[in-house]
């Protein structure tokens, strides 16, 4: 079978080779792969993809769950956003997660994925995500594949330079995008920048057993931008780096007067350090107004509640937390290798990448040795920090992901490609195009200290001609390389959904045995689950009338329901009854104003329904669960908001009617 | 319950293992397998694993395999199983099963075991005396509920209900014999 493939990939290279060599110019997009590419993508039916790529969604607010090598879709994962295909956001449990001090957010742009590890290596838990515009990280169960909690941000301007992590996930980061006014005077001129707006790094803890998060400290910071960041792990652990853009502290025309300087700053933050004065009580406690939602599996069901107080350190008073190293220009991506030793600063707007040396960088503390200061905090000496800068490596360089090997992988965005090179010796080893314009890139586990490499994917930001056309709006397109032997290779183009920025992925056999197949039934502690069809019911509560509903394959209990009137709150509590792996059910009314919902096998979800007109209107389940499932359907009746309809429910009841 | 059950389930999974050994690649992955090979120790069983974990019903497991419908019973269904017991095909003439499980029999054995299905949960609770149900072969049953709540189909006695996953399974004393095709 492999064999035959090959010979048809085989015998079309030497076509495309033939082409080439005559002179004929393939039409089309640029075709590069070659050799066994078809056979190194092909998951047999049946068989399994080798790693999870946990991916970003973008301005959709999601993740998405693919397969690699195949690049195949398996999920949609909603987080911050609504999802109406399952009633994310839009049932009674889930609306509280997406709760915010704004009130109930809908949407939000997901950029960066950050998995769980534990002594830096990937260890299957959770996924992080952060919510960029109302700033928020949100974390998603891998056992459930579902959103279990959303923490809101205060003293953030947007939360880009998140949710990178620790070693052993003791910290996430929430670093603000943009800088703003903070504290009790907000009420500023946009002018007064340089005067009144700061940065804010919020720490946030995860707690190891339950993954709960909470907002441990936030560091006060100069006003700038904070881009992306990475934690230091092995010799480097208890520190944290973070690329800052906009030292010139522009507040209009970024494009222009944000890029005047030479340099920018990667700033280095002692974690450990600030913890130390954390605990002699030298954080200060500020009001701040912001949400924190968890969804519990027991009850089904999330709760938001509103917290009022952070405690703040301000580096200004600190120096010794912090420290800013020089870094050309407009830094974006700040990446750490898997040794900890070394820190790449890819200057976006530069034509060269420094590494800097975490032990010099240490030398460089020790001996004072600085070129200066920025509101006080030490700016050390450029050359003093730097291991050596890779010299001509292409243009717009953006994020770097590595390999066991003591390679780096770096996307450059102008030039559209990927350049390999090696941490030490700095030296640019291959280079591969991509189609075109990548931004983000992953290698799997090529953030953790044991990264597990065989690829890397490309996270493009422009398609263009690679797919059929669907009009205005393209696809974003994925592309998978080898990195298996010296010289990348071009493997398959996959398209994506929402626009991906961040991605990781990981070992499938770190989280396969792990997934939950059905919620115990016995387990339900919704207060309005039905766990047997002898407890479903219809109960009035003045204008609120209660449906305790179950579902089993082929029908809903009650299915018949009378008294209803036209004004009245209908919620229906749907609770699935399946013990079964892979039988959710779904509910639907006519005239609901607001999604279907799905429930899963053993799980209580609740739908909304204001009926507004008189009539007997039809109910059914809108997944496809069994051979009678276009049976599996009721109705409503609803009568004149002044009748005197008693509540009436039933299922298979005839009237004696045979 | 459930321990009782992994034994059987695990003859099954290794009945399906034989058939994919030799093209299953490093990932583990089931490979063309039916969906009764399909692994998965938390659900609730399905009709076909409640019949397997059953003592009294391995002719009529024999008589599923022979049929080829453990897959298909494995379906998300749902089902009615009339599912007699080994002593109900006891009472059957002399050399009757053996007849119906040779290969040449397939078509009759199917049509009997057809028989026995009902595509639909059947819940004794709305069960009036003298319903028909017309089952997977396109011929038709008749329930009987008398006073006390004792169930007959064509006749022979319900003894006893197990709810499956996909369904439900009641263990019947007789086996259901279609009537002659016109």
């Amino acid at each position: 079978m492999n064999t035959k493939i090959n010979r048809i990939v085989l015998s079309l290279g030497v076509l495309v080779v033939l082409l080439i060599g005559y002179g004929c110019k393939p039409k089309g997009p640029a075709t590069v792969t070659t050799g066994d590419a078809a056979s190194k993508v092909y998951v047999a039916p049946g068989q399994y993809d080798e790693f999870y790529n946990i991916v970003s969604g973008g301005f959709n607010g999601q993740m998405a769950i693919y397969g690699i090598p195949s690049g195949r879709l398996f999920k949609i994962l909603p987080v911050f956003s609504v999802f109406p295909e399952s009633g994310y956001g839009y049932s009674e449990e889930t609306k509280p997660m997406l709760n915010t001090s704004h009130g109930f957010v809908p949407w939000d742009d997901l950029h960066h994925i950050a998995l769980s590890t534990t002594k830096g290596e990937h260890d299957g838990r959770w996924a992080f995500g952060n919510g960029n515009n109302t700033p928020r990280v949100a974390r998603v169960d891998l056992t459930t594949f579902r959103t279990a909690e959303i923490l809101e941000i205060p003293n953030s301007g947007g939360n880009h330079s998140s949710p990178f992590i620790t070693e052993n996930t003791e910290y996430l980061v929430a670093g603000t995008r943009f800088s703003v006014p903070m504290g009790e005077n907000r009420d500023v001129p946009i002018s007064s920048y340089k005067e009144n707006f700061k940065g804010s790094i919020s720490f946030i803890k995860v707690n190891p057993e339950t993954g709960r998060m909470n907002i441990e400290f936030q560091l006060r910071t100069p006003g700038f931008n904070y881009d992306l960041s990475r934690a230091g792990k092995g010799p480097s652990h208890g520190w944290f780096f973070f690329s800052c853009y906009n030292t010139e502290q522009a507040y209009t025309l970024l494009e222009q007067n944000a890029s005047r300087n030479d340099k920018d700053f990667i700033m280095a933050v002692n974690w450990k350090k600030a913890e130390e004065y954390l605990a002699q009580g030298k954080g200060k406690k500020e009001k701040a107004k912001y949400a924190h939602n968890v969804y519990d599996e027991k009850t089904h069901m999330a709760t938001s509640t509103m917290l009022d107080e952070v405690t703040v350190l301000d580096v200004m008073e600190f120096p010794d937390i912090v420290y800013f190293i020089p870094c050309p220009k407009s830094p974006h991506g700040c990446d750490v290798d898997p040794s900890g030793e070394y820190i790449v600063g890819s200057g976006k707007l530069a034509a060269l990448m420094p590494v800097f040396s975490f032990s010099k960088f240490q030398t460089a503390i020790q001996q004072k040795d600085y070129e200066g200061d920025f509101s006080g905090i030490p700016v050390i000496r450029y050359e003093a920090a730097l291991h050596g800068e890779v010299k001509k490596p292409g243009l717009g360089p953006l994020h770097t992901e590595f390999d066991a090997n003591g390679n780096a992988y770096t996307s450059f965005f102008v030039s559209s490609e990927i350049v390999k090179w090696n941490v030490k010796t700095l030296e640019i080893l291959d280079r591969v195009p991509t189609y075109y314009s990548i931004g983000h890139l992953s290698v799997p586990g090529g953030p953790t200290a044991k990264p597990h490499g065989k690829y890397v994917i490309a996270y493009n930001k422009i398609t263009k001609d690679r797919y059929l056309p669907t009009g205005p709006e393209l696809t974003q397109s994925a592309q998978l390389y080898s990195i298996e032997g010296d010289k990348m290779q071009l493997l398959l183009d996959f398209p994506t959904t929402g626009e991906p920025h961040y991605a990781e992925a990981i070992p499938a056999s770190l989280i396969r045995d792990k997934s939950v197949k059905i919620y115990p039934i016995e387990h339900n502690e919704h207060p309005y689950a039905a766990k047997g069809e002898k407890m479903a019911r219809v109960e009035r509560k003045g204008k609120e009338v209660h449906v305790y509903m179950t579902a089993i394959r082929s029908h809903l209990t009650p299915d018949n329901i009378e008294g209803i009137r036209v004004g009245d709150e209908v919620y229906f509590h749907v609770t699935n009854l399946e013990q079964d792996w892979d039988v959710p059910h779904g509910f639907a009314i006519k005239g609901a104003t607001n999604a279907e919902i799905l429930i899963m096998p053993g799980e209580t979800q609740t739908l909304k329904w204001e009926p507004k007109e008189v009539g007997v209107i039809p109910f059914y389940c809108t997944d496809f669960c069994s051979a009678l499932h276009q049976e599996m359907s009721g109705y409503a009746r609803v009568s004149p908001a002044n009748s005197n309809t008693p509540i009436k429910f039933s299922t298979g009841d005839t009237g004696g009617q045979k | 319950m459930k321990y009782l059950l992994i034994i059987p389930l695990m003859l099954l999974l290794a009945c399906g293992q034989q058939q994919t050994d030799s093209t299953t690649e490093a990932t583990g992955a089931p490979l063309g397998g039916g969906q009764s090979t399909v692994k998965d120790e938390t659900s609730e069983p399905d009709v076909v694993r409640v019949a397997v974990g059953s003592a009294d019903h391995t002719t009529l497991v024999t008589a599923l395999k022979a049929a080829s419908y453990v897959d298909a019973l494995s379906n998300a269904g749902p089902f009615t199983v009339f599912a007699p017991t080994n002593a109900a095909f006891e009472k059957l003439p002399a050399g009757t099963v053996e007849g119906l499980l040779k290969p040449e029999s397939k078509e009759a054995l199917q049509n009997i075991l057809e028989y026995h299905v009902y595509v639909g949960v059947i819940n004794e609770e709305f069960v009036r005396d003298g319903m028909t149900f017309n089952q997977v072969n396109l011929d038709n049953v008749t329930l009987n509920k008398s006073d006390d709540g004792k169930m007959t189909v064509n006749g022979a006695n319900v003894l006893g209900k197990v709810k499956a996953s996909n369904g439900v399974v009641y263990v019947i004393d007789a086996v259901l014999l279609p009537p002659d095709k016109k």
